[in-house]
């Protein structure tokens, strides 16, 4: 079986989100990048399981800069095969997923893997569209994947409940909690990632179809008033003047 | 005690200096001791048990033995990764540090460095994955700072050495597997034998009452008469110099550890003050607290950039005993001075076991005296700056 895994970089949760060129760009300066954590625990983790079971090979694809290949080499180091880097800057979900799609299409998966969405932009729409364009099924929010021969038996987690697909063969799935359980690499794994292949390939032609108009941040946390308990009035008025919410 | 929230402090972007690779390895170390060690560590002190389920985790993750070759079952990484590693296990916990500080350096790598290749094909794949553990026998009991006077010996018998004497407060020594054991020859020289558990004569019985390092397990070694084999003795290097080129090895990875204890006592002192209100502000708000910690964050960047040089020597096999002794004394030092002012900002809090300040604290005890004690490595950088020896004496009759 060959396995594809997206992987895409997202910002350690401690990093300060700032915004440059008129809040159109994320400021990256100073930002330390970790792997998306449902790409590396779950999409990746569940892909490495079923290769160890089944055989076959796990390659990542990372559409990305030369500065991306530090968490590329954090999935090699947990285990995957082989890395391939699609040398361009990420800039929507569609030119990220056409070239995923495109080498998908020249190198034949039966399963590509994404995580449910990255924790920066939590758009959900890589998968998608890359199922779209390979002409296969989509099955998303992936907590559970089991495969048997060609048919795989997928649970979709649902407000309150599950949702039990089945699909065969080749498809794409998107991954959530559930799916496997995080690998610590170890240090053997690290350096055996040292002389694993990272291919460097060139984008295909592709227009974007969206660009940023502006990024603002939530607004900020505002201090916790404390009202007495007795005093009902004040929590009323405070409810309907300040927080305007009744 | 609460969750684990470590980061370590990095004035001076130290980091930058440091590879992906060393990170990666750093991140691995970080995230393996939080989930597998922080929830259970203060449990196992407290009851001075030794956590010996970590020994097979620490061999799963590759840190028994970082440096040693993929031949020999290691992960083949180099120095300062192994200086990392010793940092994150021992901003945890100084006794896990120790486990395996003792496999890698004292036991692992005098079998790679003065064995043969059949010594190593037969030991150091299993030292290294935790299935086997190992202790290293140099101290005796009337023998600590001068280990050139040890009274443990070996006869040669023909076929096999025969082994007598007695070692003490040998870490991991009563569950491990093979015992790297120094003990002279009938011409007085020092070699390395590797003692087998089960051999007969030979016992390691476990000491009791210690007040530091109360989850790494502590015993002697005795040899009555144990027959070893002649292969087993380590072949490539004899004299005093081949335990010192052991001890070359743990001190530099200490002088990392015990700067690991230093910036988790500093990581939670400073979360602390600024929680903590007394007088209706943070106690970091006071002029006193901010002293106490600007003190700390200036000494742990001073000993990071002294503690990564060394690296760069070491990875360039240039680092001097005498280089490392300073940065294993020194390193220690600022680590148990820290501990103790981040127990104060802790308050009262600071003694209990909520906090790792207090077990840092007594686990430096042991730290600050083996190895080498404060004051032996004073006199190493003494002789190395003036020339003159200053550890022999005599006493004016
Ligand atoms: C928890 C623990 C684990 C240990 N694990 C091991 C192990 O695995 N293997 C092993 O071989 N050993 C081990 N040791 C032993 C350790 O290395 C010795 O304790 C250390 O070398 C000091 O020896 P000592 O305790 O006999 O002190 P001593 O040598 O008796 O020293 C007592 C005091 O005298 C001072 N002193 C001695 N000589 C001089 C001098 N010339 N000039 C000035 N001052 C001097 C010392 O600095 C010290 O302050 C361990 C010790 C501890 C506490």
């Amino acid at each position: 079986m060959k396995f594809l895994v997206c992987i895409s970089k997202a910002p350690d949760t401690t990093s300060k989100i700032e915004f440059t060129d008129g809040d159109t760009k994320f400021n990256e300066a100073g930002v330390q990048y970790i792997v998306n954590p449902y790409d590396e625990w779950y999409a990746l983790v569940r892909a490495l399981e079923l290769k160890e079971s089944l055989g076959g090979s796990v390659t990542t694809i990372t559409v990305g800069e030369v500065g991306d290949e530090s968490i590329i080499r954090k999935a090699l180091a947990i285990g995957a095969d082989n890395a391939v880097r699609v040398n361009a800057e990420a800039n929507d979900a569609y030119f990220t997923a056409f070239q995923i799609a495109e080498y998908a299409k020249a190198n034949g998966f039966d399963i590509v893997f994404t995580g449910k969405e990255t924790i920066n932009y939590n758009g959900s729409q890589v998968g998608g569209m890359v199922a779209e364009m390979l002409n296969q099924p989509f099955v998303s929010l992936a907590s559970k994947l089991e495969l048997n021969g060609g048919a795989a038996t997928i649970n979709r987690e649902m407000t309150g409940g599950v949702e039990v697909v089945e699909v065969n063969t080749p498809f794409v799935v998107s991954s959530a909690k559930g799916m496997a359980e995080q690998r610590i690499p170890n240090m053997r794994g690290i350096m055996a990632a040292r002389t694993k292949p990272l291919e460097v390939i060139e984008p295909a032609a592709c227009e974007d179809l969206t660009s940023f108009a502006t990024y603002s941040l939530p607004e900020a946390k505002s201090a916790c008033k404390y009202v007495e308990a007795d005093n009902i009035a004040e929590l009323v008025n405070l409810l309907h003047t300040e927080a305007k919410v009744i | 005690m609460a969750t684990d929230q470590y980061t370590h402090p990095d004035y001076y972007n130290m980091d930058d200096l440091l590879s992906e690779e060393h990170k990666l390895v750093r991140d691995a170390a970080r995230a393996w001791v939080k989930e597998n060690v922080s929830p259970i560590i203060e449990d196992y002190y407290e009851r001075a048990d030794f956590p010996v389920h970590l020994v097979k985790g620490l061999g799963e993750i590759g840190a028994l033995g970082p440096y040693i070759p993929a031949e020999y079952g290691g992960p083949g990484l180099d120095q300062i990764s192994y200086g990392l590693i010793m940092q994150e296990l021992e901003r945890c916990d100084s006794g896990l540090r120790s486990t395996s500080s003792v496999q890698s350096s004292l036991v692992m790598y005098p079998i790679w460095k003065y064995g043969n290749e059949e010594q190593k094909k037969k030991w150091l794949p299993k030292l290294a994955s935790g299935e086997f553990l190992g202790c290293f026998g140099l101290t005796e009991p009337d023998h600590g700072s001068n280990p050139g006077g040890m009274i443990t010996n070996f006869k040669d018998k023909g076929d096999h050495y025969l082994l007598n004497g007695a070692k003490m407060w040998i870490s991991n020594a009563p569950l491990a597997d093979v015992a790297v054991v120094w003990a002279k020859d009938e011409s007085g020289r020092i070699h390395g034998l590797v003692v087998e558990k089960g051999m007969e004569g030979f016992s390691a019985p476990e000491m009791h009452g210690k007040h530091s390092l109360r989850a790494s397990i502590t015993g002697e070694l005795i040899f009555v008469d144990v027959k070893v084999p002649k292969e087993n003795l380590l072949p490539n290097k004899s004299g005093l110099g081949a335990p010192l080129g052991c001890l070359d090895s743990a001190r530099f990875g200490i002088a990392w550890g015990a700067l690991g204890a230093a910036m988790d006592c500093y990581d939670q002192a400073l979360r602390y003050s600024k929680e903590r209100t007394q007088f209706d502000v943070p106690i970091g708000a006071f002029q006193l607290t901010q002293k106490k910690l600007a003190e700390m964050i200036t000494e742990i960047t001073k000993a990071q950039l002294l503690t990564f040089r060394l690296g760069q020597l070491r990875n360039e096999g240039k680092a001097t005993s005498a280089q490392i002794s300073m940065a294993k004394r020194n390193n220690v030092e600022i680590a148990l001075n820290i501990a103790r002012e981040a127990r104060q900002i802790l308050g009262a809090m600071g003694i209990t076991n909520e906090f790792s300040v207090m077990r840092h604290m007594a686990n430096l005890e042991s730290v600050v005296t083996y190895e080498g004690t404060h004051d032996i490595h004073l006199l190493i950088t003494g002789m190395d700056v003036t020339g003159i020896p200053a550890f022999k004496r005599d006493i004016p009759q």
